[in-house]
This record gives structure tokens, sequence and C-alpha cells, in this order.
């Protein structure tokens, strides 16, 4: 069969998700780091604020992506997550830069936690969609 | 988001592990078990008598009693130069102290024959070769215990007086011990390792269930309480403790009382209470911590709880037994307190544990001579030779009668290796508003006249140094170069990209222009009185400030009277007056995080500010507010502050503002904390930067600073009995000395409920839960902080309900350790804080919460819940004698308006504010001899002060009050209250008791509770 759109976004989707996948990988071991004492809430909070805003745009955009692809199933699986990231962005800490950690109280026992639990389940959504999109590109392109 | 010990709401249990639970609560007792009896069989073995009565049961301890000169009970106050412990380590056993941290695999080195490692040869203590550190000079000829205090805090002795000194037993001193524990006079002579808590005895006292009733119920009251019982049915308390009480040898009845004396030095520490009938639970003393319910000699040697406390005595083994018992883990800090005695140790090598970095403490245990045991960790570490030395007696191989080890608050002079930098010189920068707006207020006039005066007593020496800047809508510096005829002053206007305009004599030495200070503190006030400037740059003005400091680091102090308007940080008005009283909407979080990035950067320049608000509108504290909070600084507020309207309030600013001048200070301060290996860090509150789990950067630490610690249970402590909490600030002193103080915390480990209950601290419970409460109300709102504190209680005692007692009756049963618990969370929840349905203003609420999360617990509860005092009877009976004063002490009363009575007079002790309510049948005598006027219309509409007259009257509430004052750092208004006053209000609304518009009486609370409990 023909190279579908659909199946041109599910290939760009399996990109972009292999990056979200690193970015993921990158959070779980900052907030490790956090916890181990290893660097300093302030540094790690410069380095991980910058990368908030792009892992939820590629999120948003191959959600875009679908929803002009007519995609609806794999739209309606996407949609929780991008509901959750509006929310987590709209509740963020008083910042005047981009971003979601705040240095003061990132060391929160309970942010902490939070935050690595949020890391662990994304790494695990995000490769489960990266197979899912697999299947739908191949498939897309039988 | 939610917090252990606040729930979300309701009482469910969130995340309890089940699993966990189960296994630790049924195992864990039996696994234990066995080890405790082997440790009691082992005490045995080594004193004699075990099972026999009160003071014979305790051979070692009689030589030390009948020394005593004051008492022969355990009175540690009184014996101030004679040391029981001295006495106690008798010759065999001076390798083996008392018991501390011994674990279960470890018993035997207690009980057998001791096991003595050969000792070196150089024994002759004049053939021993001289450590190379040394202790301070004249420390060693003094005796022990005394010797090592020869470092008088260099602060003001007067002003932190301890409280527990109020005790009549320990009269006429007032330099008492640092390890002062008040006992409350009880024998507490008890054998076992950890007294035995052996709830079921408790019902046998025949004491317990008379006695303690409401004298004369009111009618609501007599209603609800069925007339049979009076006092508790005998078997209240379930067997809880399982096989292992069953299994202990029946003890007769003086040893029941001892070990219930043990318990919490109090007879009644085992009761159950029904709160519902028995009303009179305030005790007429300031209420006294719960002492830990360890063997005396580890309480003894333990942190004195003005400065460490923790809000359970007896620490559950698991984090599902602190879930179930729905009680706040946590530490409440008073570090860097004002002490009278400390010892200071000077040596080259600081005996650290090797793993974990802990300090030697009391409450490690010394396998052998060459070996101690980290008490944190459990690693074995070597004794450093240097360490066997003991300087204090002049004697070698005496590792376990050091000071480290005979003091759990120590200070270490620190070696170069704590030193990241050279330590830095004291700087003070003063950043002083002069828009129109504050010259109208006439602040400066007060500030300069106090730094005139203060300037020689600026904590500090040669390296001292100093620096002015002034802003309005500009920022002007001053240069006070050396030889310049007078400071020339520099005026910035570009203020959205700020720069200093010259880069040296800003900061200048204090010693070499000290003139041109002094020039320019004479001349400031009168700079400004024609200007028409009113707008104000704060911001841009600190940053302006953090350039100038932070090559150094220092101390920043910003004198602020108005809401910022221009450049970086300006902020705009948020506050509605008509929803003030409303639980919502209302603005507790900053509005722009400007603030909080300039402190995170001052924290990490060692800068530390601290905010002087002197304003009459609002000004949004709440922004403000983080560049001290984030930096470690202090947030002084005076709303309405006015040289002539309000010269009460300049009296208070003088006062507060000379303690601040001249208290101690240390700089670029870190504190870490450590704990017992399974518990684990979960929040701090307070002012700092949190720099890593267990690390807070304090730029600055100041001696009124207080803070909290959650904490949670990570993992089991079934192998464990006793758990330590070691609290380390390294600091750079203001004379340039790096010293680390120390405090370490040792507290037992209970597998119990009932004994959680039972070591609860009431006090610290609801200071730890007001800082969660603060920190609620800023992240959800302030009605889900007022109803998680209610949930608190109520979760609390279903627990304990649920639990702990196994029939359940009607009323609201609380063990008697809690008995205070209702009392104190309603009266924060009238708290400014926490208070809705009044008008109080946001910054005054917000002024509040800063206070909550960085005072002192001690201070903190007495603005909660204030003391109140009958005067106008004030007698010597009981009274304190404190440098050749008489201070009377007259009984604490209950906050409520039937305490009262017209013809009497009654001051009202609410921290920061005293209030003196002078009823209208007042006694002529009080009027005339006290008030110095005739008669009751005489006494003016607004009185803040009394007369000193040559009565004795007035010389004793004088003297009272005066102490009273002493005691803080901040200085409490007194105001003179009749029927008419506008204060009156203020007075009533203190009454936390009684009802009020908005909140519960305490009854109505009550009731409320045991609805909630009995669901």
């Amino acid at each position: 069969m023909a190279f579908t759109f659909a199946a041109f976004c599910y290939m760009l989707a399996l990109l972009l998700t292999a990056a979200l996948i690193f970015f993921a990988i990158w959070h779980i071991i900052a907030f490790d780091e956090l916890k181990t004492d290893y660097k300093n809430p302030i540094d790690q909070c410069n380095t991980l604020n910058p990368l908030v805003l792009p892992e939820y745009l590629i999120h948003a955009f191959f959600c875009v992506m679908f929803l002009c692809a007519a995609e609806w199933l794999t739209l309606g699986l996407n949609m929780p997550l991008l509901a959750y990231h509006i929310w987590r962005y709209m509740s963020r800490p008083v910042m005047s830069g981009p971003g979601l950690y705040d240095p003061t109280t990132i060391m929160n026992a309970d942010i902490l936690a939070y935050c690595q639990k949020e890391g662990w389940c994304k790494l695990a959504f995000y490769l489960l969609a990266f197979f899912y999109y697999l299947y739908g590109f191949y498939y897309g392109r039988r | 988001m939610s917090q252990p010990g606040i729930p979300a709401s309701g009482g469910a249990p969130t995340g309890l592990p089940a699993q966990n639970r189960a296994s630790s609560a049924s195992g864990s007792l039996y696994t234990n078990g066995p080890v405790q009896n082997a440790l009691m069989s082992s005490q045995v073995s080594v004193n004699e008598g075990y099972n026999s009565q009160l003071p014979g049961s305790y051979p070692h301890l009689i030589p030390a009693k009948t020394l005593n000169p004051v008492s022969g009970q355990s009175n540690y106050g009184g014996s101030q130069n004679v040391s029981p412990l001295s006495i106690y380590q008798g010759p065999g056993q001076t390798l083996y102290r008392p018991p501390v941290a011994s674990n279960p695999v470890t018993p035997s080195l207690h009980s057998g024959p001791v096991p003595r490692m050969p000792l070196p040869t150089s024994q002759n203590p004049a053939a021993t070769p001289m450590p190379s550190g040394s202790f301070l000079p004249g420390a060693i000829v003094q005796p022990p215990l005394n010797w090592q205090y020869n470092y008088p805090s260099t602060g003001s002795q007067t002003n932190h007086c301890p409280r527990a000194s109020s005790q009549p037993a320990v009269s006429g001193n007032t330099n008492l011990t640092s390890h002062q524990y008040v006992s409350s006079g009880d024998p507490s002579l008890q054998n076992n390792f950890i007294k035995s808590a052996t709830p079921q005895h408790a019902n046998k006292n025949p004491t317990m269930s008379v006695g303690y009733s409401y004298p004369s119920l009111p009618p609501g009251y007599q209603n609800t309480a069925p007339p049979s019982t009076t006092g508790m049915p005998p078997s209240s308390l379930n067997y809880s403790s399982g096989p292992q009480g069953f299994t202990q040898t029946p003890l007769g009845a003086n040893h029941l009382t001892a070990s219930m004396s043990g318990l919490s030095l109090h007879p009644e520490g085992l009761r159950v209470i029904n709160l519902l009938q028995e009303r009179n639970m305030l005790p007429a003393t300031p209420l006294q911590p719960s002492v830990p319910n360890l063997h005396e000699d580890i309480q003894k040697l333990n942190c004195n709880p003005e400065l460490f406390r923790c809000t359970l005595t007896s620490i559950p083994q698991t984090q599902a037994l602190l879930n179930k018992a729905k009680l706040p883990l946590g530490l409440l800090l008073h570090p860097f307190k004002d002490l009278v005695q400390l010892p200071v140790v000077t040596s080259s090598t600081i005996v650290r544990c090797r793993s974990c970095r802990t300090y030697i403490n009391p409450f490690v245990s010394f396998l052998d001579q060459r070996r101690w045991k980290c008490n944190l960790c459990y690693r074995v570490n070597d004794v450093p030779e240097e360490f066997m030395y003991n300087p204090l007696t002049r004697v070698y191989g005496e590792p376990h009668r050091r000071p480290e080890v005979q003091n759990a608050t120590i200070e270490f002079m620190a070696p170069s290796e704590y030193m990241l930098r050279p330590p830095q010189p004291p700087v003070y920068l003063f950043v002083f508003d002069v828009s129109h707006n504050a010259v109208e207020t006439g602040y400066l006039n007060s500030v300069c006249q106090s730094l005139l005066d203060n300037l020689d007593l600026l904590p500090g020496n040669t390296r001292t140094k100093i620096g002015f800047i002034t802003f309005d809508s500009t920022i002007h510096f001053y240069s006070l170069q050396e030889g310049l005829a007078q400071p020339q002053m520099l005026i910035v206007s570009d203020i959205e990209d700020v720069f200093i305009p010259m880069p040296e004599n800003l900061l200048v030495n204090l010693n070499e222009s000290k003139e041109l200070v002094q020039d320019l503190l004479k001349t400031l006030p009168q700079m400004f009185t024609k200007t028409l400037e009113t707008q104000s740059a704060l911001g841009p003005a600190l940053q302006a400030a953090f350039k100038l400091m932070s090559p150094t680091g220092g101390r920043m102090s910003v004198f602020q009277t108005q809401l910022p308007t221009l450049g970086m940080g300006a902020l705009r008005p948020r506050e509605e007056p008509n929803q003030r009283s409303s639980a919502k909407e209302i603005h507790l979080t900053p509005s722009t995080d400007f603030y909080k990035k300039l402190a995170l950067d001052c924290s990490g320049q060692q800068v530390a500010v601290d905010l002087f608000l002197l304003s009459g509108q609002y000004s949004d504290l709440a922004s403000l507010g983080c560049i001290s909070r984030y930096s470690a600084g202090s947030v002084y507020y005076y709303p309405s502050y006015h040289h002539q309207q309000n010269p009460v309030q300049v009296q208070k600013f003088q006062k507060e503002l000379q303690r601040y001048l001249t208290r101690k200070i240390g700089f670029e301060a870190v504190m870490r904390i450590r704990c017992t290996k399974g518990l684990s860090i979960h929040t701090f509150h307070g002012n700092f930067f949190v720099r890593s789990t267990d690390l807070l950067s304090l730029p600055n630490v100041n001696p009124d600073a207080g803070y909290a610690v959650q904490m949670s249970v990570e993992e089991n402590l079934t192998d464990t009995q006793l758990v330590s909490f070691q609290s380390a600030l390294l600091y750079t002193s203001s004379k340039g000395e790096r010293r680390i103080r120390v405090h370490t915390l040792c507290l037992p480990v209970v597998s119990t409920l009932n004994e959680v209950f039972l070591g609860a601290d009431v006090q610290a419970i609801s200071g730890l839960l007001a800082n969660m409460a603060v920190d609620r109300s800023v992240t959800a709102s302030l009605s889900d902080a007022r109803d998680a504190l209610v949930n608190a209680v109520i979760d609390s005692l279903s627990a304990y309900r649920s639990s702990v007692l196994s029939n359940q009756q009607p009323g609201l049963m609380v063990p008697f350790s809690l008995r205070l618990f209702p009392l104190f969370v309603l009266a924060l929840l009238k708290q400014k804080s926490f208070q809705t349905g009044t008008n109080a203003r946001l910054d005054e609420r917000i002024f509040a919460m800063c206070q909550v999360k960085n005072q002192p617990l001690v201070y903190l509860m007495l603005t909660t819940h204030p003391s109140l005092y009958r005067v106008d009877n004030l007698s010597d009976e009981g009274a304190l004698s404190i440098n050749d004063r008489t201070i009377p002490q007259p009984p604490i009363l209950q906050l409520s308006v039937e305490k009262l009575s017209r013809d009497g007079a009654f001051l009202m002790d609410a921290g920061s504010v005293l209030m003196l309510w002078v009823g209208k049948n007042c006694g002529q005598n009080f009027l005339s001899q006290v008030l110095g006027v005739q008669n009751y219309a005489l006494i003016p509409q607004i009185m803040t002060d009394l007369p000193e007259l040559e009565t004795p009257e007035s010389a004793r509430i004088i003297a009272f009050i005066s102490w009273l004052r002493e005691q803080r750092p901040f200085f409490p208004i007194l105001y003179v209250i009749r029927d008419e006053s506008p204060m009156k209000a203020n007075f009533l609304q203190n009454m936390v008791e009684d009802r009020t518009e908005s909140a519960l009486s305490y009854y109505e609370f009550l009731l409320h509770i045991q609805q909630q409990v009995n669901k």
C-alpha cells in the first residue's frame, strides 16, 4: 500500500517518542541524583526546567498530527497524558521562567517522590507507546 | 500531596502498607521480647536488687542522691557541682557507661565480666604525650561538669533564662547546668533499661480515679456525664502490649508506682482522661516537655528539650505503627539558642564516624577502649590516639569521660578542613527606604540612633565591615573612604540595570571609618526630610546590595515601608478588604518569584536578608517575605509604624532592633541533621534553603530562629531499642572562628501503639502541626489547613479509641499525654495565622505564618495559647529569686472568661503582647498601689506602661512583667485594658476556650471531636 499520511504520522511519532524516552530517562536520573545528594537542587532545576516545555510540545505536536490523520484511537490513548501535561503546567508554582521545578520545594520528600514516580510512569507509557506506534506504522504501510 | 499526620480529610489511612503492619505488629513483639528480657536480666547481674523497691534498689545512686544538697530526688537542676554521674560511674564500671545503644548483638557486654583491653604501657599521665589540641585555658582546674562551661555565651544573658527555672525547687540560681531536666519531683528510680511501660498496672492504682473531676460542673457538663462514672472504670486499658506484658513476674505495689512514675514522671501519666468530664487539665505551672522513657543515666545526658525536641518521645518501630497512631513524627530545634553554659572543645581531630560522619556523642557505645560503635549507622570505629587522653582529668585511657561523650550539646572549634574559604569577616549592610512614605513614619531616626548607640556592640572584630544604601526611585550609595571629610553620596538612577558606582569604599572597615559612619548616621535622618519621591525601587536596591555583598557574604538588613513599585520586583496590591474574613481567595502565595530567586542567589553567596517591614498599608509580605525566607533571614513587621501616632510601636521597634543588632550571629552556616538508620527526613520547616536531603544552607544563623523537621520511618526499627538524632551546625562566629555546634537527642523505640501515645509530646506535636498547616494553607487553602488541623485531632484520638482502649465508653477518652491536644489545636485555629471570621489584615496573617515557621517552639506556644495570670494578689509565695530580684510566680489560669472576675486584675501573656485587664470592681489597693490612679474611671483609655511606685505590689508586678519580657528576644508591649478600651476585643479574642462569633468554644469543639471520634 501506499505510504499514507497516517503511516507518516506513526513514523514521526515513533522517532519523537524515542526522544521522549530519553527525556524520561534523563528525568529519572536527575531526580535520583537529587535524592542521593549528588547535585545541588538549584543546578538540577536549571537543567530540568528548560526540558519540560519541549517535552510537552513534542507530545502535543504528534497529538495534533494524529488528529489531522484522524487516528482516533491513538489520539484517545494520548489524550489523558495531554490533559495531564496541561494540568501539570497550569498548576506549576509561581515562576518567571519556563519549567515546573522550584529549587526551594523540590527537596520536599513528597514532591521528590512524586516526581520520581512521574518519571517512571512516563517512561513506561512512552515505551508502550513506542511499540504501539511501531505496530501502527507497520500496519499503516500495508 | 498529603503529608503524614495531616490527612487530607476524613480518617482514612493514607497509603498504609498493610502487609508491613501485619508482620511487624505481631512478629516484632516476639523478636523483641526475649531481647529486652536479656537486657533486663543483664542489668540484674550488674545491679543487685532489681526487684527490690524504691531507693534501695539502686545502690549506686544513693551516694549521689545523698550528696545532692537540694533533695533526695532526681532533680538534676539542683545539683550543680556534684556530678551524680561521676559518682555513679565508680570503679569497675568506668568502661561501661550506662548501657547506651546496646544492641541485641552485644547484650553480654553489660552483664558478663568486663573484657578489658590491655592498657597501653604509657599509663602514667605524666608520661602521656599531650595531644596537639588543647582545651580552653582555665578549663582544667575546675571541677567536673563545670570546667567545660567556661565559655559563657556572649549574647545577652538576661534574655534567656530557661523557662524551666520557674520550678521553685531550683530557686536562686540562674546559671543552671545546661542539662537541666526538670522532674516533677516524683521518685523515678527505675532500673530497667528502658523503663517497662506496663499499662496494665495503671488501673490498679487507686489514686487515679479520684480527684480530677471538674469541681463544679457547669450545667452542660452535668448533662453529658452519667453520674456514676466519676472517674475511669477500672478496665479501660486493654492489654495491647502483647505477650511481653504477661510474661513478666508479678511486681509489688511499690515497684508499680516506681515504674509508673518512670513513665512520664507523673503517676497519672498512664491515666486515660475523659475530656468531657474533666475540664481542669491545664497545669498551673508552665507545661513541661514530656521526658523520654529512658534509663535515667541516659536521660541525664540527653539534649535539653528547649534545644532539641521530638514530637513522639517514644519512636514507633515501623511506619505502619506511626501511620496507625496518626500523630506527626518530627523534631523541633532551636539550635543556636543563647546558652548560659556551653562546653567548647578545641582539638585538632574531631572524632566522627567514618561512614556516616556522625560526631561522637554520649549515646555511642564503647566496645572496648579502642573502638566505639556509631549509634546512627552502627559502624565500629577506632578511637584516635589523641582521644584517649582526657584533658579534663589528665588521665590517659578514659575516652568515655571526654567532654564529647559527656555532653549532648557541645561546640567544637573546627580545624581548616571545615572551611571552603577563609572565614569571612562580619559584614553588615543596611538598606533604607527613604521615600516620602518612609520619611513620614520617622523610622530613620530610631534606626540611626539605635545603630549609633550599638555601633560598638555589633558582634564582630577588627575585620567588621559596614555599609549603607538608601533608595527611593533611585539608589544611593555612600562612600565612606578613610580620609574623606564627610560621607560622599553616589546616586544611581538606572534601576533597570543596576551597577555598583565604585568598586571599593562602599563597604568599609568599621574600626577604620567609624567617625565617617557616625557622621553618616547622624545626618541620614535629616537628608531626606524634604523628599517628594513616593516611588520605591526595592527590587533594584536589593540587587545592588546583593552585588555589593556577594564577594564576602554577610547580613543585609532591609527596611521597607511600602509596596515596591518600580523596577524588578515591583508588586501590585492584591488585598481585597471585603474578602479578609473568608477563608478562600486570599493571597498567601507570592505573586512573583523575583524575591525567591534573589534570595537563592544571596544564599549561594552567603548573604542573608533580614526584612523590617514598617508599613501601614498592604505591602504584600507574601512576596517580600521570600527574600528572607530562603536566605535564612528573619522578618520583622511593625504595622502602622509612626513616630508620633504610634509611640508604643516605636518603643517595641527600638527594643527589638537593639536585640537584633547586638545578638550573636553565625555566618556562612550549614546545618545537617542526621538520624539513626531507618529514619529519614521528610520535610524541613523554617527559614533556609534545603541544599540536599539532610543539609540546610543558612547564610546567617541567629539565636532566635527555630526549625522543625518532619521525619518518617523508612525501615523498620525492630532490631534497635534506641534511636538518636544529631544536628550539627557549622558556622563562622563573629570573631572569625569556624565552629560546630552539635546537639544529640536519644529516644527509645517502642512497638505498641499505647506506648507511642504515652510518649507523645503535645506541645511539640502542636508546633509541628502548625508548621505543616502553614505549608498546607500556602499550597492548598486556608480552609484545607484548618480542616487538616481538626482532622489531626480526630484521627489520632479515634486511633487511640479503636486501637488502645478496649471497651467503648461514652465521652472523649484521651491519653494523659494528649490531654491538651484538642485545646492547643483549637488555639491554633484561633491563632492569627489560621483564624477566620475576623478582619485580620493579610500582611498580619502572613507575618503570623512567618513566625510560626521561624519561631522556636516556646514562643510559638505562647502566641498560640497565651498564659493568663491573676495579678492583683501577687505574693512572694513560691517566687523565684534571680540576682536579688524576687519574681512572683502566679498560677496559670485557663483562657476562659469564667476565670476572670470583676474584682481582680489579670495579665495575659500572648508572647508578642501583654495585656493587663483590670476588672471594674478591682480593689482600690491595686488601683492606687500598682496603677497609680485613684479610681477605676481614671485609668487612661490607652495605657501602655505601669508607673514605678514605691509599693511592694508595684514592685512585684513590675518584676514579674520585666521577667516575662527578658525571657524572649522580642519586646511585648503592655496594654492596660479596662472595660471600654478598644483593646478589649483583642483580649477576649485570645480567650481560646470561649466561643466567638465564628469559632467554637472549647466545650463545643470537644463535642464535635467526640462526635467524629465515636462515629
